[in-house]
């Protein structure tokens, strides 16, 4: 039988707030345990909450950013249950509610061994405010747990899609595109090690054709986008051969093991989604207004989806070029100062999104710490452009940029990249090859098109790859004329 | 709906109350008469009215982002029945 996976996301956002959701607590990580636990976070009687603007103005911007539908009035609701890092004996969340309510976003799902790249847009269901818990430490103490509340009342966005997506692939685009851009719009600093940004997939398979759900099971918590990947391919395949079995799937909530690539079951959800959620008394209706809406926008960088739009218009790129481009606020900017230094777009555009990305990718540098600036690499296109140099001898200026070398036109020198234009330099070439490759020439001439290439190669190598190929080409046709 | 004394009972334990047999009874008694309130309230035509998530009708106040809590450990862990490094101490939990 075929199978189809369907997934959807939960991802919790960590909001680049310096305080806490409901108090003036900070926020800042890695202090101490519980100094930065004040008696809001650790729920002494009597305290109560008060909402943090900045939180909010986050999730506005996140709204704008996908287009969504925002509640002009959303409630803060307890989500009821024990747990020693939840000193309240519940949290504040939204349910019925939410601040941000249907949007989209568009991801780009790369290539994959049997599959083209392609585009897909992810619904979003909602995106609510609500508060992080304290963590538990284990095994310092014989018999016990150790309770830090520093983390307790983080703010969160939590941010929940349809059940849209078909594959581990479809599943890491999203999950990247949502990364990229809660840093774009600057709520979120993208720390995944730090916790800033966790997700929980929910993975079920159905017969491919059904339309009804299988019974789903939650990865929880996975903070790298390699292990949710490696999890969701896991869960798959488990489900998959659980079912051919005979058996059936419980619902429950899994964890990953990065050391074994299995997924195993945390507990199962008998009295799950029991939270018995209530509005939260001590909060009253949140308000968002169009002039709240309006002032936060004016604040906003412009954002992917438009940027995008720029390239294809401006710069005549391809709907895919463009938005692989804005994959990141960084690489955009990149791209945008090497097109304003005078390189040609089509040619900028390859050149980041292909030597430029295939590097950093190999010594895993982030485009803002590129060897090779922006004017650099618009400096190389242009030696290109000229006919200085060949596209081959320009990956070689690269590869000297990036070894800090020097510049553009000392590299060519140095290297003796600079390519032959003139005429008679290359028909002498020419000559030499015709003569030494009498049997390539017979081919040709008995109709075989292929050795007319192979005579190309082979003037570009007596070359030592500096003869304009354009003009081999060109003079070569006219030899064999 | 009507609820029995299973009902009564979960619902204890999902707010960790310990119930005995007779309180359980008389919960129960309590709660149906309170569901049987709203049954009644339910028969009200509601149509066209936003539901109301606070009793009184203003909405949320916001406090600006700026730290102003300092660290008080010392003080909110001395009433504590049990710390070390820092840490609240709780019975192990485990997962």
């Amino acid at each position: 039988m075929q199978w189809e996976v369907v997934i959807g996301l939960e991802t919790h956002v960590q909001l680049q707030t310096r305080s806490k959701q409901f108090s003036g607590a900070s926020t800042t990580y890695g202090a101490e345990p519980n100094t930065q636990a004040c008696e809001v976070s650790i729920a002494l009687p009597g305290v109560l909450p008060v909402l943090n603007k900045k939180a909010v103005e986050c999730a506005i911007k996140f709204g704008l950013a996908i287009d969504a539908e925002m509640a002009p009035r959303s409630v803060f609701s307890r989500k009821n249950y024990f747990y020693p890092d939840l000193p309240k004996g519940y949290q504040i969340s939204q349910f019925e509610l939410p601040v941000v309510g249907k949007g989209k976003m568009t991801i780009q799902v790369p290539a994959g061994k049997n599959t083209e790249a392609y585009e897909k847009v992810i619904n979003i269901t909602r995106a609510h405010l609500e508060e992080d818990a304290g963590k538990s430490v284990h095994g310092a103490v014989e018999g016990m747990s150790g309770i830090d509340l520093n983390r307790a009342g983080t703010p969160l966005l939590e941010i929940v899609t349809e059940p849209d997506m078909r594959s581990a692939a479809e599943a890491v685009a999203y999950a990247k595109k949502l990364h990229e851009l809660v840093q774009w719009i600057g709520i979120c600093d993208g720390n995944m090690q730090e916790g800033s940004f966790r997700c929980d997939v929910n993975v079920s398979v159905r017969p491919k054709g059904t339309e009804k759900f299988g019974t789903r099971r939650e990865i929880k918590n996975l903070n790298s986008f390699k292990f949710m990947q490696q999890a969701i391919e896991y869960e798959t395949q488990w489900q998959i051969e659980t079912l051919e079995d005979g058996g059936t799937i419980q619902q429950a909530t899994v964890l990953f093991n990065p050391d074994t690539g299995e997924t195993r079951a945390m507990r199962t959800k008998e009295e799950a989604n029991d939270y018995r959620y209530f509005p939260d008394p001590d909060l009253l209706p949140l308000e968002v207004t169009e002039a709240d809406k309006a002032r936060v926008k004016a604040d906003m960088p412009e954002l992917p989806q438009a940027l995008q739009a720029r390239f294809i218009s401006e710069y005549q790129l391809s709907s895919y070029d463009a938005s692989t481009l804005t994959a990141s606020r960084a690489q955009a900017d990149y791209f945008v100062a090497v097109v304003n230094a005078g390189a040609e777009p089509k040619q900028a555009a390859n050149w980041v999104m292909g030597a430029l990305s295939a590097k950093l990718n190999a010594e895993e540098k982030a485009i803002a710490d590129s060897p090779v600036s922006a004017a650099q690499l618009s400096a190389l296109l242009k030696r290109i452009a000229d006919n200085t140099i060949s596209n081959n001898a320009a990956k070689q200026v690269f590869e000297g940029l990036w070894a800090g070398e020097g510049e553009v036109d000392a590299i060519i020198e140095a290297k003796g990249l600079k390519q032959v234009s003139d005429t008679g330099a290359i028909e002498a070439i020419i000559n030499e090859v015709l003569a030494a490759n009498q049997a390539m020439v017979e081919e040709f001439r008995a109709g075989k098109e292929k050795a007319f290439n192979a005579l190309v190669g082979q003037c570009m190598k007596a070359s030592k790859g500096k003869a304009n190929p354009a003009q081999v080409n060109e003079l070569l046709k006219k030899a064999l004329g | 709906m009507a609820l029995n004394l299973d009902d009564i009972k979960r619902i204890a334990h999902l707010a960790r109350i310990q119930v005995s047999d007779s309180e359980a009874q008389e919960t129960l008694t309590k709660l149906s008469g309170i569901l049987g309130l709203i049954e009644q309230m339910q028969a009200v035509d509601t149509t066209g009215i936003t539901p109301m998530s606070h009793s009184q009708d203003v909405t949320q106040r916001l406090r600006e982002d700026v730290v102003t809590k300092t660290n008080q450990r010392e003080l909110f862990q001395s009433i504590a029945p049990a710390t070390q490094d820092g840490l609240y101490l709780v019975p192990k939990v485990i997962e």
